[in-house]
C-alpha cells in the first residue's frame, strides 16, 4: 500500500535555469538546464564544487523558490510551492531555540493539526528513534552539534515525507559524529524509504549513502555525469564500507569527473580577487 | 561576596557621600545658594511632609498613583500597538514599503509638544496623559519590534514552513519569539518614555499627579519640592526596571546563560 503511495513521488526537473538579481542590477545564473530524475525511494546524492547552485536545486523541489525556465515536477505534477509530503534538512539548525526538544519535534505534527496530546507522544517516540531520550525538555543549545542533528532529523522525518531534501546536513560535524550520522541516516531511511536529494561536497559521503550520485559542473550548474552506486545494501557502517574494494573504484572514477570542476571552480573564486584588486588599483 | 566586590560597594557608597555630602555641606555654609539649588536634608523633610501631612493636591499616594496609572496604561497600550504594527510591517513587505516614509516624518516630530494638543484634545484629566505616554512608547517598541521581525533567521521561517506551518503559525512560534528578544530590550527604554509621557502630561495641564506637584513646587519657587518629587519618580522608575528584568528572565529563559551578564550587573 505504502509504496504505491510513495511510487508517485518521483522527482523531476527538465531543462532547469535559475537566474537570480544581483544587488548591482546584473543577472547570476545558479543553474543551467538541469534535467535530471530521482526515483520514488531513490537515494540521490548531489556533488560539486561550491557555488555551483546544488542548495538551489533542493530551494526549487522545495517549492521555496521558482525556476526561471524549465519545469520541476514531484510526482508528475508541477511544484507550485511548499507541498506537503517534503522535508528539508538545512545545513545550519534549524531547530527554534526557544522551544525544547520536544516541542521542536512535535512542531511538524502540531501544524499539520494533529492533536496536541497525540503529537507530543509522537515527537516522544521519534526521539527515541534517534537515539535522544531523557534529553525532552532540554533546549538545543544545551546539546552538542551531533545531538542537534538528531533532533532536526526526528523533526524533519515525523511528517513521514514522500521526499526528504538535504542540504549539507551533516557540514559543520566533525569527521568521527558525521560517519555516526550517516549510518544512522541510512537506518531511518530504509524504514520509510523516502526519495531524497542530499546535496553534499563529501564525495566520500555521497558514495557511502546513495544510490545514484550526480555530478554538478562549476557555475551555472549543469549536470556533468550521473553515476549508479552498486555497492549493496544494507550497507552497514559507513565508517568500514570505505576501505571496500569497489568504493574505492567508484570514488576513483567520479573524482575524475568532479575534478575538473572543483579546479575550474576554485580558479573563477581566485580570478575576482584579481580583478578586484586591479579595479581597486586604477582607483586609487 | 569577593573582596574586590566589596571594594566596589564600598566605593559607590563614597560617591553617594560625597556627592550628597558636598551637597549639604556647600549648601549649609551657603557657598551655594539652597534657595536655588535645595538641600538634602530639605528634600526629605519635604518628601516626609507630603507623606505626613498630604500635598496642596491631596494625600502624595494619590498623586504617585494617578502617575503611575498613567504611566502604566499608557505603556501597555503603547506596547500593545508598537508590537502589533511592527510585526504587521516587517511581514508585509508592501505594507512597510507604504507608511515607512510617514513613520520616519513622524518620528522625527519633537513628539512631546503633541501633549498639548492632547490636552485641548482630551481636557485636564488622565486620558490625554495615557495617550501621550502611548504615543512615545509607541515609536520605541515599534522600531525595535520591526527591526526584530527583519532580522528573523530566513532557515527558522523555511523550515517551520516546510513542516506544514501556515502563515499565523509561523508568526507565531518563530517571528515573534524571535523578535522577542528586541521587543523586550525596547521595554526598558519604553518604561521611561511612558513615566516621561505621563509626567510632562501633567505639566501640561492636570488635577493631580507627580507632574502637578513638581509645576506646582516650581511656582513656589520651591527646589526641594522639584527634587522630591524628582527623587520619588526615579525611585519608581527603578522599581519597574527591576520588574522588567524579572520579565525579560522569565521569557528569555531559553537563552544560553552568559557567564559574563552577572558579573556586568
Amino acid at each position: 500500500m505504502q509504496s504505491n503511495i510513495r511510487s508517485d513521488y518521483r522527482i523531476e526537473l527538465s531543462g532547469v535555469t535559475k537566474r537570480f538579481a544581483t544587488p548591482d542590477g546584473d543577472t547570476f545564473t545558479a543553474l543551467r538546464d538541469v534535467t535530471m530524475t530521482v526515483e520514488p525511494g531513490e537515494f540521490c546524492a548531489v556533488v560539486g564544487p561550491s557555488g555551483c547552485g546544488k542548495s538551489t536545486t533542493l530551494t526549487l523541489v522545495a517549492g521555496l523558490d521558482r525556476a526561471s525556465e524549465g519545469t520541476v515536477t514531484v510526482g508528475g505534477k508541477p511544484v507550485a510551492g511548499i507541498g506537503r509530503g517534503t522535508s528539508f534538512v538545512f545545513q545550519t539548525d534549524a531547530l527554534l531555540p526557544w522551544k525544547t526538544v520536544l516541542r521542536n519535534v512535535a512542531m511538524g505534527p502540531l501544524f499539520r493539526g494533529v492533536p496536541k496530546k497525540e503529537a507530543l507522544t509522537d515527537a516522544g517516540d521519534w526521539l527515541r528513534m534517534v537515539g535522544l531520550a531523557g534529553f525532552e525538555n532540554h533546549h538545543p543549545h544545551q546539546l552538542s552539534g551531533g545531538m542537534r542533528k538528531r533532533v532536526a532529523l526526528a523533526a524533519a522525518l515525523i511528517n513521514e515525507p514522500s521526499i526528504l531534501l538535504m542540504d549539507e546536513p551533516f557540514g559543520a560535524l566533525d569527521v568521527q559524529t558525521k560517519a555516526i550520522m550517516s549510518t544512522e541516516l541510512l537506518t531511518l531511511w530504509d524504514q520509510s524509504k523516502p526519495s531524497v536529494i542530499f546535496v553534499t561536497h563529501d564525495l566520500e559521503e555521497a558514495i557511502a549513502l546513495a544510490d545514484k550520485v550526480v555530478v554538478l559542473t562549476a557555475g551555472p550548474g549543469t549536470v556533468k555525469d550521473v553515476f549508479r552506486i552498486d555497492l549493496p545494501r544494507p550497507r552497514g557502517s559507513v565508517q568500514e564500507i570505505r576501505f571496500g574494494q569497489r568504493f574505492t573504484e567508484l570514488h576513483h572514477e567520479i573524482w575524475e569527473s568532479l575534478r575538473d570542476e572543483v579546479t575550474r571552480a576554485y580558479a573563477r573564486t581566485s580570478a575576482p580577487a584579481s580583478r578586484v584588486a586591479a579595479v581597486e588599483e586604477v582607483r586609487s | 561576596m569577593t573582596r574586590r566586590r566589596l571594594g566596589i560597594v564600598a566605593a559607590q557608597l563614597a560617591v553617594l557621600v560625597i556627592v550628597f555630602g558636598g551637597w549639604q555641606l556647600f549648601t549649609q555654609l551657603k557657598i551655594v545658594d539652597p534657595f536655588f539649588f535645595g538641600q538634602p536634608s530639605g528634600i526629605v523633610s519635604t518628601a516626609w511632609q507630603w507623606v505626613q501631612h498630604g500635598t496642596s493636591f491631596g494625600s502624595i499616594w494619590l498623586q504617585i498613583s494617578t502617575t503611575m496609572e498613567e504611566a502604566l496604561l499608557g505603556f501597555g497600550i503603547g506596547v500593545a500597538g508598537g508590537v502589533v504594527a511592527g510585526v504587521l510591517l516587517g511581514q508585509f513587505r508592501f505594507l512597510s514599503d507604504v507608511l515607512s516614509p510617514y513613520i520616519k516624518a513622524v518620528n522625527a516630530l519633537p513628539r512631546i509638544v503633541l501633549g498639548a494638543l492632547f490636552v485641548i484634545l482630551l481636557g485636564l484629566g488622565m486620558s490625554s496623559k495615557v495617550v501621550l505616554a502611548a504615543f512615545l512608547v509607541f515609536f520605541v517598541v515599534f522600531f525595535n519590534a520591526y527591526q526584530g521581525v527583519r532580522e528573523v533567521d530566513g532557515n527558522l521561517v523555511n523550515n517551520a514552513r516546510i513542516l506544514g506551518g501556515s502563515r499565523m503559525q509561523v508568526i507565531r512560534n518563530v517571528v515573534i519569539p524571535s523578535a522577542m528578544t528586541w521587543i523586550i530590550a525596547s521595554l526598558h527604554v519604553a518604561f521611561g518614555f511612558a513615566v516621561i509621557g505621563a509626567i510632562v502630561g501633567e505639566v501640561l495641564g492636570a488635577q493631580h499627579g507627580l507632574g502637578v506637584l513638581i509645576t506646582d513646587s516650581q511656582n513656589n519657587f520651591n527646589a526641594d519640592g522639584i527634587f522630591a518629587g524628582m527623587i520619588i519618580i526615579g525611585a519608581i522608575a527603578l522599581i519597574a526596571e527591576w520588574l522588567i528584568g524579572l520579565l525579560e528572565r522569565r521569557l528569555l529563559a531559553w537563552r544560553p546563560q552568559m557567564s559574563n551578564e552577572a558579573a556586568a550587573v
